[in-house]
């Protein structure tokens, strides 16, 4: 703080922050802590236990579910990190407005606005049977923007003399891309695509509008629980589902420092 | 691109077309053409099953295309009602998201430069759990049985007044709502307070301004860029939400995105929730655009 004098205003400022943060984090801590309480409800402490963790590996249900959300995460985030670095390429190189508009729309516009128009493209063009492939393929076309952005943003920090160069010493455009572009963009498209992955493991409104009633994921399955009454065992998958998804971010955070300021 | 690459070789023009082509592509089969249909679909008739009416049918069954799905919506004041509580929601989060998140922003931008970037991780790392379960904390916070309504409750009993339910309220979607999209309002803040030079504040104070005037008259005008770019972050989805109000508003607490998944899951009326889709789009649409004339407008007067 360079203006002297705020003495008063830099303390409210530090109360008003603190509080904010505290305002962000007690919930999610009461949920980790009750995930370890020894009580039916979620209301005081009684005493330590895994007991609800033993449930929740005994789930059935639930480990389908979550067997499902992994597969669904790994294929649609693998489509994605593709047909996303062609568009940040293509965004960044080719400056091709409509793409760069059919790229960002997803990620802007409600959620719900993707998922009841693929309902209905699904269903009443495609003749689709909802499950797996359309959420694959719902989930590819929310992810496909995050990807872009990422790495159109890796790609605008590169010299564009370096290209040049390379054509100019007469290599392909593949072996371009293959030899130069490629491997200074990586960190970029592999922080992408843990990203989608994280994305669509995390999905949940677009999801619910396209799986139909065959399959569940984890987040369909945690919600169906949640409407019906609140129990230790969702704490207890939230707290490990928590801990997956902060990995991810350690990791794409590691990989491409400059991806956390592009998440939102 | 260079001029003197304007013409390109065959083999660029292939990898032209494929890099771009592909992700076009999908993006216009998964994207634009679900899109249009879902225009396409406002303008038809339900089928007597749920899903759209055909085309061409019988005499005497609706076919073809209408404007009757537009007409019942203006015709039953509940849907407009339901929009606009739904627009005074969005607004009221914005709002609210924007008083809790300047001062915030605000601290982080003035902080130590090596300590700047851990603040701003800790308002992201909240992100890293699941939309659902941010939801669920708050059915534990605020349930009956919670410290909060029971001292709430004590409290108001002490008054002789009627104790109250805060989960399954208005009360509790408001607050998950700000509570889920926070972030959103505190980063392009940040980015935005981070790139003011000190010695404007500087100066302020030297011609006699206190810091009430100092920041209202320099700091707050030159940050309305952020402002408004982080209220169009917060207002769109918090305009189309319906899983906060379904888990933690009563049955009164619904809003358009509700009678959205209503009428394609519930009722199957196809062809109105198209057309409840189409108004949420414009009007999530017009906020962007006043909120992008406004900054624009305002950050030259800045």
């Amino acid at each position: 703080m360079t203006v002297s004098g705020a003495g008063h205003r830099g303390l409210g400022l530090w109360a008003a922050a603190l509080a904010a943060y505290a305002f962000l984090y007690l919930p999610l801590l009461i949920v980790i802590a009750y995930s370890f309480n020894d009580s039916r409800l979620n209301a005081e402490w009684v005493g330590f236990t895994w007991h609800w963790y033993d449930v929740l590996l005994h789930d059935a249900d639930m480990l389908a579910a979550a067997g499902n959300s992994l597969l669904i995460a790994t294929v649609s985030s693998l489509a994605a990190t593709v047909l996303g670095t062609m568009a940040g390429i293509a965004m960044h190189r080719y400056k091709i407005k409509a793409l760069t508009f059919m790229a960002m729309a997803p990620v802007a516009m409600p959620e719900i606005l993707l998922g009841v128009s693929l309902l209905l493209f699904f269903i009443q063009i495609l003749n689709l049977t909802l499950g797996m492939l359309s959420i694959v393929l719902a989930h590819i076309t929310f992810s496909i923007g995050f990807v872009a952005i990422v790495v159109r943003t890796s790609l605008a920090g590169l010299d564009d003399s370096l290209f040049e160069e390379a054509r100019d010493c007469g290599a392909s455009p593949w072996k371009t891309f293959r030899h130069i572009t490629f491997p200074l963009i990586m960190p970029g498209v592999v922080a992408g695509g843990l990203m989608a992955f994280t994305l669509s493991l995390d999905d949940f409104v677009i999801t619910f509008f396209t799986a139909g009633v065959g399959v569940s994921t984890l987040p369909l399955h945690i919600y169906s629980m949640i409407k019906i009454a609140v129990t230790p065992e969702v704490n207890a998958v939230s707290t490990l589902l928590m801990l997956l998804t902060l990995t991810m971010i350690v990791l794409a955070a590691r990989i491409a420092p400059n991806v956390l300021r592009w998440k939102t | 691109m260079s001029k003197k690459h304007a013409e390109l070789s065959p083999a660029a023009r292939l990898t032209k077309w494929l890099v771009s082509g592909s992700p076009f592509v999908f993006l216009l089969l998964f994207f634009a053409a679900p899109g249009i249909i879902m225009v396409l679909a406002s303008f038809r008739y339900p089928g007597e099953f749920g899903g759209l009416a055909p085309l061409t049918a019988d005499p005497g069954t609706l076919h073809g295309l209408t404007l009757e799905t537009y007409r019942f919506f203006f015709s039953d004041l509940i849907y407009t009602e339901i929009f606009f509580k739904s627009l005074l929601v969005a607004l009221a989060t914005t709002l609210i998201c924007l008083v809790m998140a300047y001062p915030l922003a605000l601290l982080i931008a003035r902080s130590p430069k090596r300590s700047r970037d851990f603040m701003v991780l800790l308002v992201i790392l909240p992100f890293a759990s699941n939309f659902l379960i941010r939801i669920y904390a708050w059915m534990i916070l605020l349930g009956p049985q919670a410290a909060l309504s029971l001292m709430l409750n004590g409290l108001l009993g002490a008054f002789g007044m009627e104790p109250v339910h805060l989960l399954f309220s208005p009360f509790a979607v408001l607050v998950a709502m700000v509570y889920v999209h926070l972030p959103f309002m505190v980063l392009p803040l940040y980015t935005n307070l981070e790139r003011h030079d000190p010695a404007l504040l500087d100066a302020a104070q030297d011609l006699g301004a206190n810091a009430w005037q100092r920041f209202w008259r320099v700091t707050f005008p030159l940050s309305l860029p952020g402002i408004f770019s982080g209220s169009v972050l917060v207002f769109i989805p918090v305009m189309g939400m319906f899983a906060i109000p379904d888990i933690l508003g009563g049955t009164g607490d619904m809003l358009i995105g509700n009678l959205i998944k209503e009428q394609f899951l519930g009722t199957r009326d196809w062809p109105f929730g198209s057309t409840l889709s189409i108004m949420l789009t414009i009007a999530v649409l017009l906020f962007v655009w006043v909120a992008a004339k406004l900054g624009s407008t305002r950050g030259r007067y800045a």
